[in-house]
């Protein structure tokens, strides 16, 4: 029994989401025995691959390193998992826009029902999934020969980057489908932390009236080294851009802290934030039904709370 | 250029889902179904390209019971001109559902078909990736924008970090995201001509395609609540419980 996991990369690094893969596939590993090997396919990934072969736990790196996977295409990705699944028995990814997009085009291909973003493992065959946006949670098993899964990052505790030393294998490409082509990208830089991994997430909804008034929020998460994130409805306003948005169909988050700020808390919305270890609301409604999964709730005019929470936090 | 949809028919989105309490699956009696809030992007999308004159027909597709009729009427309301029923009562998977999907398009010969990036009840978001795959097309998902040129489509479609833009050859499969579109309401006069339109109904066995699930749904069960919190008066109380009680700042 062995597992590839796909690794999220942009050539020059790894996402950290990977770590928690690797763990999720560790905790597959200790029900189905089996090495754990992370294929890097990429164009000049050779940084990317170099790091995953520290991984903890992982004994080898496979590095696909052609212009074709460059862009990550899913056309062009979902052959060579298709061809390396024939050594391996699990084939994980993260449920991230990369893994979700080109995992079920390979489980097609292997006539594999795929599983999606798992937050546990019963058994070599059996796991747990959020389903009705995490409001409920399916057991299931797969009578497939191969698994092919993604994996919800936030379930699973990142493993050490460090301590491993994996060889790395050169694996041939499997050339340009031809049916697509990468035009550009417009990535939203920020000097904070990524949502998904951040410690702290300060979070505004339609309450925050403005893209400008987020600058509020930035300056909270930069004392608190925080990420910021934001509703649906802040995201459709334009305050701020679509990878801001946390929910069932923005990013699944669960921080150690997370300020939700003039957010009501519709299900799709808590579905992406009500693991978070401590939750704060603040919010002008008292019914709002944020209040009912947050640890601490504070009742009050945002525009009020805001200024002052920073004024506090000056305080040291 | 002929497009196909595919619609599915959920729990309205809106609706708290309940667990029943044999663990057996989530309560549907009696309970509000809607058509999935991305298919109806879909929907939207496959609509406003007809109106700009660059789709000839729209078939709206389901599978599932034979309610789903309600769906793809609802969907013949919104502007597709025929639909057709894959009518099934067993559990269906992306994976079976993408292959029937593949049999409609081999009978219709669609130039593109329009999907949700998820349906929001099994929350998988696989099936337009796998009938990509089983046709052999060029996929693009997430969109939030799509244009048409020769032989080709520019998508724009919503990644974790920012935007990406590809370009996808003709025949391709397009998955809708949330800013796709608004979809419009259906008007009165336009559910009445809906009335009107054909809906075709097929099985899987007329279809020849083996829908036996892979997965076996074991349980299905509450998530773990939150314990309630409490309420604080003021910001500095706030600020001090998250420093010395909970010890997260
Ligand atoms: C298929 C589908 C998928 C979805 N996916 C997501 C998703 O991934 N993420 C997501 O977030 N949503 C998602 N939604 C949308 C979701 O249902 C809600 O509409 C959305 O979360 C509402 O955002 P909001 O809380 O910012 O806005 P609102 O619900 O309008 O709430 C605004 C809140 O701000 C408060 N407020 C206003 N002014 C002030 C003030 N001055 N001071 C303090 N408080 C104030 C109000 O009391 C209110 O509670 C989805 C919906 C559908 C149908
Ligand atoms: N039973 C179905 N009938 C028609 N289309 C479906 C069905 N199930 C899923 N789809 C389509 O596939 C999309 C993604 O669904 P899923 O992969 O289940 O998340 C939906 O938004 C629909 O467009």
């Amino acid at each position: 029994m062995s597992i590839l996991v796909y690794a999220e990369h942009d050539n020059a690094s790894l996402k950290p989401v990977t770590l928690n893969v690797v763990a999720a596939a560790k905790a597959i590993a200790e029900k189905a025995g089996g090495e754990i090997h992370v294929l890097v396919a990429g164009s000049g990934c050779g940084a990317a691959a170099e790091e995953a072969a520290k991984i903890e736990g992982v004994a080898k790196v496979l590095k696909a390193d052609s212009a074709e996977y460059e862009a990550k295409l899913a056309e062009n990705v979902a052959p060579l998992l298709v061809k390396l699944a024939e050594g391996y028995d699990y084939l994980l990814a993260p449920t991230t826009t990369g893994g979700r997009n080109v995992l079920p085009r390979a489980a097609a291909l292997l006539d594999v029902q795929g599983i999606s973003d798992i937050s546990g493992v019963e058994d070599a065959d059996t796991f747990v999934r959020p389903i009705y946006a995490g409001n409920a949670l399916a057991t299931v098993q797969s009578s497939d020969a191969k698994k092919l899964i993604t994996v919800r990052g936030t379930a699973f505790d990142a493993v050490a980057a460090e301590g491993g030393s994996a060889t790395v294998e050169e694996v041939g490409a499997e050339g340009d489908a031809g049916l697509s082509s990468f035009v550009g990208q417009e990535l939203t830089k920020s000097e904070r932390p990524e949502l998904t991994s951040a410690r702290v997430i300060v979070s505004g909804g339609r309450g925050m009236q403005s893209g400008e008034n987020f600058a509020m929020l930035e300056r909270i998460a930069d004392k608190l080294g925080a990420a910021v994130g934001a509703s649906r409805a802040a995201v459709d306003a334009g305050f701020v851009p679509n990878d801001y948005q946390v929910g069932q169909t923005g990013k699944v988050v669960a921080p150690e802290l997370y300020i939700a700020v003039g957010i009501s808390g519709a299900i799709q919305h808590l579905a992406g934030m009500k693991d978070s270890k401590v939750i704060v609301a603040i919010n002008k409604d008292e019914e709002a039904p944020m209040f009912q999964v947050a640890d601490y709730g504070l009742v009050a005019d945002l525009f009020q709370a805001v200024p002052e929470l920073e004024a506090e936090l000056d305080k040291g | 250029m002929k497009v196909l949809v595919a619609v599915k028919r959920v729990i309205d989105a809106y609706v708290k889902v309940r667990v029943k309490s044999d663990g057996s699956g989530v309560e549907t009696q009696n309970v509000k179904m809607s058509m999935n809030p991305f298919c109806e992007i879909a929907v939207e999308e496959a609509v406003r390209l007809k109106e700009a004159g660059v789709a000839t027909e729209i078939v709206a597709v389901s599978c599932g019971p034979q309610q789903s009729q309600e769906t793809i009427r609802t969907a013949l309301a919104m502007g597709a001109d025929r639909g057709i029923l894959v009518q099934s009562d067993e559990a269906l998977e992306p994976l079976g559902i993408a292959k029937l999907l593949k049999a409609v398009v081999d009978k219709e010969q669609p130039e593109l078909v329009l999907l949700g990036k998820q349906a929001v009840d099994n929350d998988f978001g696989q099936t337009g990736q796998m009938l990509s795959a089983l046709l052999g097309w060029s996929q693009a998902t997430y969109a939030s924008k799509i244009e048409k040129a020769d032989g080709e489509l520019t998508v724009t479609r919503e990644i974790d970090g920012g935007l990406e833009t590809v370009k996808v050859k003709l025949p391709a499969i397009v998955t809708a995201d949330l800013r796709l579109n608004e979809p419009r309401y259906a008007s009165l006069p336009n559910i009445m001509k809906a009335k009107k339109k054909p809906i075709d109904a097929l099985t899987p066995d007329e279809l020849g395609v083996d829908v036996a699930p892979r997965l076996s749904v074991l349980k299905v069960a509450e998530p773990p609540a939150r314990q309630a919190g409490v309420k604080v008066g003021s910001v500095a109380e706030l600020v001090d419980k998250l420093k010395n009680e909970a010890k997260v700042i």
